[in-house]
């Protein structure tokens, strides 16, 4: 039988030579959509290898990755991806933001600001931002072209003429470098501020789809309103009920099921650090044990 | 007191730990060998290898018992082995004219040269379930003849020598062989392109949209032209050798698909073509891959595209299976954040849509 061998991070050098090729001319032009070879990765498609792809091609051995799905760096699939580094790079890995060289993340960006020398790499389910307002890539890739965005703002209009509000509450659109409209994955709009002029490189995985695009180190990243219907961010209005964060994005976890509900923080690693550091909540545990489920 | 959950860890150890035992069953009943799935169980290690796009029939036997069974996750399990494979370049184009054929039939002549050889096939049996199988039968030894030394041309190349078909387009020897695997896909593609596609589509999305044009979205008229199945030798052009290598032999199905055409004002009418390949006995697939790509070719031949299956983008981009099932059950993976994102909008709507119609806002709780 054909016994498999796998190289260093998995992919074979002359695959990650074309990703990186692809990362190069997405960083040479901020937002904008770069086809690639995307391979066939052994986890699904759907569930970050766009992300995995770009992490494998951008990895070294001297790099700490970090990896977190909604915020948390226990949630089965950022385990999944973790150890698959783990396993076939050997790389040294890490929960805490500020440590990780490399992080890759799905639905959120970490609360801890971001420092230079680190990359971001978001898993992308549907790059295209425009893809629910036109289904054919041939139309969306020529609107881009032309920068035209109408359609976008049609929509975000007619939000507000029906809602009083732009009803996008994720993935909530942006312009990057005053040019390209660009998706930045289902993060909460939460999230949105935290790309502008931010000092680490951002990359961008699309693996279903083919595609990676990347906002360079202090990039300007708008999104998109309107002068009076201002971008505004959502979070729950309440403290963190394990540390008292007031500035985080909340997870709402249900209690029980007569309408109990607490609010806590979708960043583990950014609650955690709080705690550690003697913040407290209503809610406050014990430090955290280790508990099997599912 | 509320302690954050953990432990995914062991949760999906444990999980795959349940998993192989679920896989092996019953422990008192034999494992099965490899060699019994590639072997009685031929035709799903031959769409595993189609749509896996690795010829390879041990690793596609390994790649269903793993799977325990599921054809798109053991097609999964290939393609992301085949992945990692280097690639040395592309063999000569097969002549399937040259197939040692085992089975072949024309719907179009009732004789053609070479003869119509029906082969081991499903077709004129009655599906009754047979309990004969149940445990232990030997079928007869099956009846053998002398093998016909006449050449078994291939009935579209009949049909072209009195230019009653269109020609198959020419390949350009030079021309670089496209390969959706290491290029990204994009629209419009050409035909190279289009069937790859199609040949590692999923056999049950081609059947649907191939019947549909039957039924009258996009009609194009089909005539089974000529299903063939048998082996063919596979040679490299090896450039230090300066000749065609040959590396071996493979099991094919090709379909040719004879359909109408009313001609244009430039082209005079007369019969086109749509093409189905796969590995291994695929009739199937490949007779619903040769509807498809005849419906894709409408744009080419400057038919109006009005149905689903004549839509390039459309198809190409939602044939893959490992695409589709991977993005249909990453729904499993958590959302949590997205839908608290969904959820604060929708309270904030829900309220000032109470306050604007006075009414009081709906209570969340059932207390």
């Amino acid at each position: 039988m054909n016994a498999p061998a796998y190289n260093f991070a998995y992919l074979d050098e002359q695959t990650k030579r074309m990703i990186r090729r692809a990362i190069l001319k997405a960083i040479a032009i901020p937002g904008y959509q770069v086809p690639f070879a995307s391979r066939e990765m052994p986890m699904p498609y759907g569930w970050g290898t766009g992300g995995v792809q770009v992490t494998a091609a951008i990895l070294g051995p001297e790099d700490v990755l970090k990896v977190i799905d909604q915020g948390s760096d226990d949630t089965t699939n950022a385990i999944s991806i973790r150890k698959f580094f783990g396993k076939t790079a050997g790389v040294a890995t890490t929960t805490s933001t500020a440590d990780a060289t490399v992080i890759q993340t799905r639905h959120r960006i970490p609360e801890a600001p971001l420092h230079a020398d680190q990359v971001l790499v978001y898993q992308v389910p549907i790059p295209e931002p425009l893809r629910f307002l036109e289904p054919r890539e041939t139309e969306t890739r020529r609107m881009h072209a032309l920068g035209e965005y109408g359609l976008m703002h049609v929509k975000l209009y007619e939000d507000i003429a029906r809602f009083g509000h732009i009803a996008t509450s994720y993935a909530y659109p942006v312009k990057v470098n005053a040019r390209y409209v660009m998706d930045p994955s289902p993060t909460p709009k939460f999230d949105n501020p935290k790309m502008d002029n931010c000092p680490a490189l951002q990359l961008f995985g699309a693996g279903r789809e083919k595609r990676i695009y990347a906002i360079p180190p202090h990039t300007s990243v708008v999104s998109l309103d309107f002068e009076d219907h201002p971008f505004t961010r959502y979070r729950f209005d309440a403290p963190c009920a394990l540390c008292g964060a007031g500035d985080s994005y909340l997870d709402e976890i249900v209690i029980d099921d007569k309408g109990g509900r607490m609010f806590v923080c979708s960043d583990t690693d950014y609650c955690e650090s709080r705690q550690a550091a003697g913040h407290h909540g209503s809610e406050s545990a014990a430090p955290h044990k280790e508990r099997a489920h599912g | 007191m509320y302690v954050a959950v953990k432990g995914g860890e062991r949760a999906i150890e444990n999980a795959h730990r349940l998993l192989a035992h679920e896989r092996r069953g019953d422990r008192d009943v034999p494992e099965l060998a490899l060699s019994q799935i590639s072997e009685q169980l031929s035709l799903g290690v031959d769409r595993v290898m189609t749509e896996g796009s690795l010829y390879d029939r041990e690793l596609a036997a390994l790649a269903i018992k793993q799977a325990r069974g599921d054809m798109i996750e053991a097609i999964f399990l290939v393609r992301a082995f085949r992945a990692t494979l280097p690639r040395f370049g592309a063999t000569e184009p097969v002549d399937t004219g040259a197939m040692r054929v085992r089975r072949r039939i024309s719907s179009t002549f009732k004789d053609i040269p070479g003869g119509q050889i029906l082969g081991p096939t499903f077709d004129y049996t009655h599906r009754l379930l047979d309990p004969q199988l149940a445990d232990g039968f030997s079928p007869e030894v099956p009846e053998t003849g002398e093998a016909s030394t006449a050449a078994t041309p291939r009935v579209t190349d009949i049909l072209g020598r009195d230019g009653l078909i269109e020609p198959s387009p020419a390949a350009d020897a030079d021309a670089p062989v496209g390969d959706l695997t290491r290029e990204p896909l994009s629209f419009p593609a050409d035909r190279d392109l289009r069937l790859q596609n199609l040949a590692r589509a999923d056999e049950g999305f081609l059947l649907a949209l191939g019947y549909s044009s039957q039924r009258g979205y996009g009609r194009n008229h089909p005539f089974a032209g000529e299903i063939r199945y048998g082996e063919v030798e596979v040679e490299f052009m090896a450039e230090d050798a300066g000749f065609a290598v040959p590396l071996g032999s493979i099991e094919l199905t090709e379909c040719q698909m004879v359909n109408q055409f009313k001609g244009s004002a430039t082209e005079a009418p007369c019969f086109t073509r749509g093409y189905g390949l796969a590995f291994g006995q695929s009739e199937r697939k490949t007779m619903s891959m040769a509807l498809v790509d005849r419906s894709l070719r409408a744009r080419e031949l400057g038919e109006e595209v009005i149905a689903p299956g004549q839509d390039e983008e459309f198809v190409m981009s939602h044939s893959d299976n490992v695409q589709a099932t991977g993005f249909v059950e990453h729904l499993k993976l958590p959302h949590y954040v997205d839908f608290q994102s969904e959820l604060g909008l929708l309270r904030k709507l829900r309220k000032e849509f109470a306050e604007a119609n006075d009414v009081p806002p709906m209570r969340e709780a059932a207390e």
